[in-house]
């Protein structure tokens, strides 16, 4: 079980909730289990999210394994200059 | 093959040394080519109509005299651009930007098009356009725009991320909010508050290339665009869809690129340029006017915010709170929820909330510029930073110290933290000669701090191996700034031979993979990690192919200093074989040998920079000069240091520019008053001294040389250390960006009558 | 369709180009003679980027109209280098990575030209001033000012020693 927090837009998606209880082990089933329960993630989903796993954000690799317990956070995507 | 990004520590033989850059000599003899230096046959001149209202309701476009015109091919309106069906919001917000559809949204706004045999044709021929217009209310002052008597921009946009939603429709698109921990709780503890109000003027990323392209499209639906772009394969990707083009059936080439910084992640007039083409069956060459660049291109956000620091007697601080409303031109933006997340960045405040508001403007649609919404925010709260330092007693540099961001401490935007700088170019500074110079009258120091994230991205590059042992590294991020070089050393040292025999190109969308845009300081860092893994998959061909050559089990060779070894007592008198000598056989023992790489380059470590910097103010003129500047910052590992210290030195100018002169003027109109380099006034090269650096290499976990991206965090801090400098000199805390010599008189002439506490 | 007939003296070669009277001398050499090392930047005279040499004087070529080089000498940066040697501020700004996009260089180099040429040895002030015509967005000027520091230095010992 992993408690994911959010701030910002992606929060506002979560139903402002501060903080959801996942069971997930990829990003990728992070965000397919949230999706399922809170539609309006996929609107932030489509504007782009990035996952920070014990504080490395990653914005694309769906792939990166979550360890038990880690610090999962929800972002809004970034852009650049 | 999936490699490990992780940190290795491995010692280097040519990372970290200043060798020349491939291209260094077609760009100082006029050979290299940009937007604007590509032709083709029969091709035309392309010139957009723009809008003089900063709002209008456009009632018709008659180009009929225009299209009698002789020599006149094409002209277009929205009506030859139409949305396709699906396309998402954000690229039908571009695709508007680029050609205005019912309404004219700001002064630039393109409203028509034409495509003619020649520039002096082109421009009789926008003469002969007649729009009829019925002006309609405009705002462009973001504090203006929120208040509920101001014409809204949009009836189809409600704020979201407010409870409950809203019922009318407003200019405000967004707001957000980051934050930890109890604000009240916090400032019930600080013994100390500074609350202060900001502004900051829009300012332009002021490449000197205009945007240039040239398109050719096909009556089959088959095209090109020859453009300069952070990105050909971004830009193909939004022309194509925004155009209902096939993706693989435009090909974009990017031209070298004249300077970016953000402002050409985003399409303007190519969009345009191809719809011209597509009409008039010829290719079209549209190069962007200077006056088109100020009026029609992203500048930045004009922002207002009000920040509330407190801390407690020791010097600790403990609340913090930043309300932050950031412009974004004439469409919904991300501006202010950026400048949220960047805001607190540099300390630990274990109470801080930071609110921020995306409001649409009639401006032109703003763009990214180095660090986007960064800046601004950092000005605000580095300003009130040292106030607060100076109201608990301590030296600026030493309350910065006390709370700053640490490893493993929670970052304000969620996250913890991993290996991070912010202490160590603190303490750099702290230790710099540069803090012990001694200063004269009406000279001041000053420093502040910056953060930026920096980013990764999708990311692909070939490793060919030519049959000499030459070795060509084919990448698809646009070389802004020498970066060509810097990825050239990372493929010599993977494959242990020396930087000369490597040669670096960038690829067209033809010739590779997607990769994203070169932006978010991702070049290097993203390119490089694709080529260290495209490198490693290449010697693990040439290791088998040293095997078939000496026919042993491949397990036996190794590769070391650009050669293959055969390991093991059975071998050990066989003489290695050099990268050339595989190469040579390569056609009998296999075909060419090549590593490729694809890759979603996470992990790009975040970083911190700390500025200091001298001015003099003359108290008769209110100008500013800056006397001396030194920049610290985290590169995490400097590929070629020269390209590292060109970034931090170009992105401090860039800072400097912004917080002493350069600003977005709008008049009563709302029409640009200032669209030109004489009245937009950019430094030149004796408003500056030279520019220190020192670079920190807090090697980043994510990425195997420990890189991180040095794009922009460089032009966060210069806003706040010119303020704080300034503050020093003359006794005036400045609140409003950019501090021009008229508003710094203003200042002194009100220090002067009131004292220190009534300021700009 | 009216024009002129341009005959001029371009980096030492003699050179014909028809123009429209209206038409810029940066249009001019960039379009009807080929030379697409002459930038744009900005064409009201405020970047630089266009600088040429029209009889030795430093100017701005989108401020000058074609017709008006007839029976006069141009120097671009595609004249600075001699002999297939290039010029040592071309060698120096390579070396001092003193461009990082390049749109700025050829303007830098044409101006930098001018200054050594009548300044052998400039100050650092002299070479700032010098070159306060010519914007760079992307370098902070730190490099490009060494980078003539170190040419003109290199310059006068290679006149020390051939004297």
């Amino acid at each position: 079980m992993l408690t994911v927090k959010a701030n910002g837009s992606v929060r506002n998606a979560l139903d402002g909730a501060e903080s959801v209880e996942v069971t997930a082990s990829t990003i990728r089933e992070l965000l397919d289990r949230l999706a399922d329960r809170y539609p309006a993630l996929e609107r932030e989903l489509d504007a782009g999210i990035a996952v920070a796993v014990n504080g490395e954000i990653y914005r694309d690799d769906r792939d990166v394994v979550i360890p038990d317990g880690a610090e999962v956070f929800l972002l809004p995507r970034i852009p650049g200059g | 093959m999936k490699h490990d990004n992780a940190y290795t520590g491995q010692e280097f033989k040519v990372i970290g040394t200043r060798v020349k850059r491939p291209d260094g000599i077609d760009k100082v003899t006029g050979r290299a080519r940009y937007g604007a230096d590509a032709s083709l046959p029969g091709q035309l001149v392309g010139r957009i109509l723009r809008s003089p209202h900063a709002h209008a309701r456009i009632k018709s476009i008659d180009t009929s005299k225009a299209e009698a015109l002789p020599g006149v091919k094409a002209v277009v309106t929205a009506a030859d651009m139409p949305v396709p069906e699906g396309l998402p919001a954000d690229l039908a917000h571009m695709l508007e930007n680029s050609m205005a559809r019912e309404r004219a949204l700001y002064d630039g706004h393109a409203v028509a098009a034409v495509a003619a045999i020649d520039a002096r044709t082109a421009r009789k021929a926008l003469g002969l356009i007649d729009v009829d217009y019925e002006p309609l209310p405009h705002v462009t002052d973001v504090d203006a725009a929120m208040q509920p008597d101001a014409p809204v921009i949009h009836d189809w946009l409600y704020t979201s991320g407010v409870d409950p939603k809203p019922e009318k429709p407003s200019n405000v698109s967004q707001r957000t909010e980051f934050g930890l921990g109890d604000l009240d709780q916090g400032f019930a503890e600080a013994d100390v508050v500074i609350e202060r109000s900001f502004r900051t003027e829009a300012t332009h990323q002021g490449y000197i290339e205009p945007h240039a392209c040239l398109a050719n499209v096909r009556p089959d639906g088959s095209g090109e665009l020859w453009v300069t772009t952070q990105g050909p394969f971004v830009y193909r990707n939004v022309c194509a869809q925004m155009l209902g083009m096939d993706i693989a059936k435009l090909k974009v080439t990017s031209s070298e690129i004249g300077g970016g910084f953000g402002g050409k992640t985003h399409v303007w007039a190519e969009p345009v340029a191809l719809a011209l083409s597509r009409k008039a069956n010829r290719p079209v060459k549209l190069v962007m006017t200077r006056d088109e660049v100020f009026r029609a291109s992203g500048p930045t956000s004009s922002t207002s915010m009000d920040i509330k620091l407190g801390a407690t007697r020791d010097g600790t601080l403990v609340a913090a709170r930043a309300e932050m409303r950031y412009g974004s031109g004439a469409f919904p933006g991300i501006w202010g929820m950026l400048s949220c997340m960047t805001s607190f960045a540099c300390y630990e405040i274990a109470n801080c909330k930071a609110i921020g508001y995306d409001v649409v403007l009639n401006r032109p649609k703003v763009a990214a510029y180095r660090a986007p919404s960064a800046p601004m925010a950092a000005f605000g709260v580095e300003s009130a930073m040292d106030e607060l330092a100076a109201a608990t007693g301590m030296d600026p540099v030493e309350f910065r110290l006390k709370n700053a961001s640490r490893e493993g401490g929670q970052s304000h935007y969620g996250p913890v933290w991993g290996p991070i700088g912010i202490r160590a170019t603190l303490e750099a500074v702290r230790d710099h000669p540069h803090m012990q110079a001694p200063l004269g009258p009406n000279q001041g120091r000053g420093m502040a701090c910056g953060f930026w994230f920096n980013i990764g991205g999708q990311t692909c590059c070939d490793l060919n191996i030519g049959v000499d042992g030459t070795v060509t590294l084919t990448v698809g991020t646009v070389d802004v700034g020498g970066s060509r070089a810097s990825l050239g050393l990372i493929a010599a040292e993977e494959l242990g031979i020396p930087y000369e025999q490597v040669q670096v190109n960038i690829a067209d969308t033809g010739s590779l993979g997607h990769n994203d845009m070169t932006e978010g300081s991702r070049g290097t860092f993203s390119s490089g990690m694709a080529a260290i893994f495209a490198a490693r998959n290449a010697v693990a061909v040439l290791r088998e192919r040293a095997a078939k050559m000496w026919d042993i089990p491949v397990d036996e060779v190794t590769w070391e200093d650009g050669q293959a070894k055969a390991t093991g007592s059975e071998h050990g008198n066989l003489p290695p074989l050099t990268l050339a000598d595989i190469a040579a056989k390569s056609p009998k023992t296999g075909g060419p040998i090549a590593g490729h790489n694809e890759v979603v380059a996470d992990g790009a470590g975040v970083s911190f920079a700390s500025h200091i910097c001298d001015i003099e103010v003359d108290p008769e003129t209110g100008a500013t000069k800056v006397l001396r500047y030194t920049v610290v910052q985290d590169a995490g590992k400097a590929i070629h240091p020269d390209y590292v210290e060109g970034q931090f030195q170009g992105g401090a100018a860039q800072g400097i520019g912004w917080a002493l002169n350069e600003e977005y003027i709008y008049g009563e109109d709302g029409r640009l008053q200032n669209p030109g380099f004489l009245d937009y006034r950019m430094p030149v090269c004796s408003d500056l001294p030279f520019i220190d650096t020192k670079i920190l290499e807090i090697p980043n976990p994510g990425h195997p040389y420990g890189v991180r991206g040095v794009g922009e965090t460089s032009i966060v801090p210069p806003l706040a250390a010119i303020g704080n400098a300034l503050s020093n000199a003359v006794g005036v805390r400045m609140h409003h960006v950019p501090m021009s010599p008229p508003r710094i008189l203003k200042a002194l002439r009100e220090h002067a009558r009131t004292g220190p506490e009534k300021a700009a | 369709m009216s024009g002129v007939l341009v005959t001029t003296t371009i980096n030492g070669d003699a050179v014909q180009f028809a123009c429209p009277e209206e038409e810029t001398l940066l249009d001019a050499l960039r379009d009807r003679v080929g030379l697409l090392g002459v930038k744009e930047g900005c064409g009201t005279g405020d970047c630089g980027a266009c600088s040429i040499t029209l009889d030795g004087r430093l100017v701005c070529s989108c401020l000058v109209l074609g017709a008006e080089a007839d029976g006069r000498e141009i120097g671009t940066v595609e004249g600075l280098s001699e002999n297939g040697q290039l010029h040592p501020l071309q060698e120096n700004f390579i070396s001092h990575a003193a461009l990082q996009c390049g749109i700025c260089t050829p303007g830098f180099l044409v101006a930098a030209k001018s200054l050594l040429d009548r300044n052998p040895d400039p100050s650092e002030t002299e070479i700032r001033y010098a070159l306060a015509g010519n914007l760079c967005r992307c370098t902070g000027y730190d490099k490009i000012v060494r980078a003539v520091q170190s040419a003109a230095k290199q310059i006068r010992e290679q006149a020390a020693q051939s004297a």
